[in-house]
């Protein structure tokens, strides 16, 4: 990481990042007294969040000093519409912010906004996704809280995952999204939305035109990405398949234990096994459940964000490709036609330059981005694992149990005869 | 030999801790102690007990229906068919030197049918005995991977299975297993079944039995009867609702642990494009596979306890047999004694002269003229007579009745106790299914997580 080069736009003071040992303890910020949770240190943050960021990142925790949570989403009626807004809690020590602590009230749209920021200025870093926008599914609504939830937790996920950035967590569009009161003033502001779609049209054009080569590393990138995508797919959808059997298991499970139970109504002697065993099954449901839930609060997100990040990979390429066509089209006017050969071999030398600041800019996010992966999945599939594990060791102990009355029942049973 | 018994009895006590009676007067029942207990075992304790509660027979021979054969011949209507037909092994019941061969056994075959040509026969001959039920002939209650084919081998297998308890139920019936007709089916090969036909129990065998809509009106139902009769009825109806859902529990379950096995397959896929982290994913793909594969085994076990359950499904309707046979016996003896009552009633008014009873004679003589002293007599002679016979005959009938009852209900407790014994064991076992199955998954993902730890 420290090879990097520096991106044109980034703020001066990024390379103190070091020499920052300020570790101012108390907020000031006393719009946080009614009821928010007490303003805790960064060093004893570190402890709350570590079970949030994986292993990975634990050399680092030292020196994280950017903390942020998305909480307390809340509905907010107007005239026009009606909205979530999520409150972003953020807690730091660096210097570029005047204060250690802020809350600001976000909607979904301000972090697509945020989000196209960070990639109109770096185009080629990857910048990880946001849950996608809301399609309308049978009876769910954008106000069901269960996707109220998991929308929450994906753009918690988002900012940490920037926070943690070398590069993106000192975006200007960053702070302000962090900040500022009222988002409204700093979206208009910047590139317009016809001069983005510009460059677009222009990128598109130059690409159709090919590449003369790419170097390898990106050509082993883009193998990856494609079989990368394929495969995170296909565990995304084996998980959603595996939810879907399952719930159908506990279906006819439902039905299952009643039937024990019905039929020791009948019984004298044998009442009593009946009824444990219809409990049993009972509780190995209700534990089903529960093991369910999991996946599908714990795991399928994860797999879900990391569908979006093979795309988003495959949009980074693609910009790279883009900004290297830019320069070769640039490049063969210069070589080919009549023109101010002054001029012109300045602005293909800045294009030049322009190519190789992407090429490093992605090889070196590449590779955080790699680890990152690992750390995050790794961290999923082992949760995954502890759980179902957890899941048969507490139906194990309810047929032991039942086991152990039934003995007992035999037992005494011998000795009245 | 009896193999599975000789398995359990000569290996080491560590794998099952049955505690077996050692004397005919006992009849407590094995305990399973010991969780890591199979199903088959399970199952052996079950064959282990109703040969230890030791009739004459089964003191003097064992029994076996070692193996089944596919056969094709010509039919009644002379159309070839295929079917199947089961090795019957018996041998004395000496016990074996350690070390030393097995009695070579006498063997015949028999086919599905002949099976339930003996039932019928016991059926129509031990009105009052619960007959134990034959395996079904067609597979029912099956879950979907289940080949619900007669010819395919594991069903089968389980036939065979069936067909053996069978036998050794009948045999370790302290009245049934004393049948020469028993006897000879599992001994004699040849002319068996001239010589059940010989015994002429078709024509004992009441029709009205076998129609279920002929309702006797009884007038005085014996309580404990009807009582049974409705525990019949019901317990048949529960356990076949248990049955069904079980099989589509089954069918689901199989459906999630085979989802797993695409797990294997991804993983084994994407292990190949990374570096970190290929060999965790591979690892951890296998196990994947492993635990995709362990169901079929899980399936298999719980098919025997489904089996179990079978069988008192079908013995409901041995209970509801001996229902039947009572309440035609409560109202053949209702009907003569009616009868009985009648008879006297006409003597009454042919001697009083008074007419109370309707009787054709007396309506004829009213009409045509009175009849003669002398055919007065003729007629109360004949009356009496009748009447003697129609006393020895209500008598015959209550000494057959309440004969049926001691020996019916005789039979029936000994049948709830074994039904107890039976279906405890049976959850028992399931119980010890479950248990394995829960330690099969955690010991999977256990080592799964391992491998994730590795990435």
């Amino acid at each position: 990481m420290s090879e990097q080069t520096v991106p044109a736009d980034l703020p001066e003071h990024m390379l103190d990042l070091d020499e920052d040992d300020d570790l101012e303890v108390f907020s000031k910020n006393t719009s946080l007294v009614d009821g928010n949770p007490v303003p805790n240190s960064p060093g004893s943050m570190v402890n709350q969040y570590r079970l949030e960021e994986d292993d990975e990142q634990q050399h680092d925790a030292n020196a994280k000093d950017l903390f942020i949570t998305v909480d307390n989403p809340e509905s907010h009626v107007t005239a026009i519409e009606t909205y979530i807004l999520y409150s972003v809690v953020t807690k730091t020590t660096r210097s570029e912010f005047d204060s250690c602590e802020y809350e600001v009230r976000r909607r979904y749209q301000d972090f697509l906004w945020l989000r196209s920021k960070l990639e109109e200025n770096h185009p080629t870093l990857i910048i990880h996704p946001l849950p996608e926008k809301f399609v309308m599914k049978g009876m769910m609504d954008r106000f069901n809280s269960d996707f109220v939830e998991s929308r929450r937790k994906s753009l918690h996920h988002f900012l940490v995952k920037i926070s943690e950035h070398p590069i993106l967590s000192y975006s200007e569009h960053l702070k302000v999204f962090l900040t500022a009161q009222d988002l409204t003033p700093h979206k208009r502001q910047g590139t317009s939305f016809l001069s983005w779609m510009g460059e677009t049209m222009r990128s598109v054009a130059n690409s159709v035109r090919g590449l003369r080569s790419r170097p390898e590393e990106v050509v082993r990138m883009q193998e990856y990405v494609e079989d990368f995508s394929s495969k995170i797919s296909c565990v995304d959808k084996v998980a959603q398949r595996i939810i879907k059997e399952q719930r159908e298991y506990l279906e006819e499970l439902k039905q299952y234990g009643p039937i024990y139970a019905q039929w020791a109504g009948l019984e004298e002697d044998l009442a009593d096994p009946l009824r444990g065993v219809a409990g049993c099954v009972e509780q190995c449901r209700k534990e089903s459940e529960e093991q369910i839930q999991h996946l599908s609060g714990e795991l399928v997100p994860v797999l879900h964000e990391y569908v979006l990040c093979a795309e988003t990979l495959k949009a980074v390429l693609r910009r790279r490709d883009n900004i290297q066509a830019e320069f070769e089209a640039k490049d063969e006017i210069l070589a080919t036609k009549k023109v101010d050969q002054e001029a012109m071999r300045d602005e293909v030398d800045a294009l030049a330059d322009r190519v190789e600041l992407a090429n490093n800019a992605l090889k070196g996010d590449w590779s955080h981005w790699k680890n990152s992966m690992r750390a995050d999945l790794k961290s999923a599939f082992i949760s995954t694992a502890e759980k179902n594990v957890d899941y048969y060791e507490k139906c194990l102990a309810v047929w032991e149990a039942f086991l152990l009355t039934q003995k007992a029942d035999g037992g005494e049973r011998r000795e009245d005869v | 030999m009896r193999k599975r018994c000789a398995s359990s009895a000569d290996s080491d006590n560590s794998s099952s801790q049955v505690m077996m009676a050692d004397s005919a007067s006992s009849d407590e029942v094995a305990v399973i102690g010991n969780t890591d207990l199979t199903s088959s075992e399970s199952e052996n304790n079950l064959i282990n007990t109703m040969v230890e509660r030791g009739t004459a027979l089964l003191n003097k021979m064992e029994i076996n229906v070692a193996e089944a054969e596919k056969r094709t011949g010509k039919n009644t209507v002379n159309m070839q068919e295929t079917y199947t037909v089961y090795l019957i092994e018996t041998r004395p019941a000496e016990t074996v030197q350690e070390g030393g061969t097995p009695a070579i056994p006498d063997t015949l075959w028999r086919r599905y049918s002949e099976f339930e040509l003996l039932r019928m026969y016991l059926l129509v001959t031990y009105p009052y005995i619960i007959i134990p039920p034959l395996p079904e002939k067609r597979a029912e209650f099956v879950w979907h991977k289940l080949s619900a084919d007669n010819l395919d081998p594991d069903f089968v297998e389980r036939r065979r299975v069936g067909l053996e308890n069978f036998l050794l139920r009948v045999a370790s019936h302290h009245v049934l297993s004393n049948d020469k007709i028993f006897f000879n089916f599992l001994t004699e090969e040849k002319g068996w079944r001239e010589a059940v036909f010989e015994t002429g129990f078709q024509d004992k065998a009441d029709p009205r039995l076998k129609s279920l809509s002929a309702m006797f009106r009884v007038k005085n139902p014996d309580k404990r009867f009807i009582a049974l009769k409705h525990y019949g009825d019901e317990l048949n109806t529960i356990i076949s609702q248990l049955l069904r859902v079980r099989a589509r529990v089954a069918d689901r379950l199989y459906g999630v642990y085979k989802v797993h096995g695409n797990y294997g397959r991804v993983f084994s896929e994407w292990s190949a494009i990374e570096k970190e982290m290929g060999d965790g994913l591979q690892s951890a793909g296998h196990h994947m596979d492993t635990y995709a594969a362990s169901i079929d085994d899980i399936l298999e076990e719980e098919e025997h306890y489904a089996d179990q359950l079978k069988e008192y499904y079908f013995y409901t309707d041995a209970v509801r047999s001996v229902c039947r046979k009572h309440e035609l016996i409560q109202y053949e003896l209702e009907m003569v004694a009616q009868d009985f009552a009648n008879k006297k009633q006409q003597k009454e008014e042919l001697a009083t002269g008074t007419v109370r009873v309707f009787s054709l004679k007396g309506m004829t003589s009213k009409l045509f003229g009175q009849e003669s002293q002398e055919q007065r007599e003729i007629r109360l002679a004949a009356l009496e007579q009748s009447i003697c016979e129609g006393e020895e005959l209500v008598k015959l009938k209550n000494t057959e009745c309440q004969e049926f009852v001691r020996t019916a209900w005789e039979d029936i407790e000994r049948f709830k106790e074994q039904k107890d014994r039976d279906l405890r064991e049976a959850l028992i076992s399931y119980a010890i299914m479950q248990i394995s199955m829960c330690k099969k998954g955690i010991q999977v993902w256990s080592n799964a997580k391992e491998c994730f730890n590795k990435m």
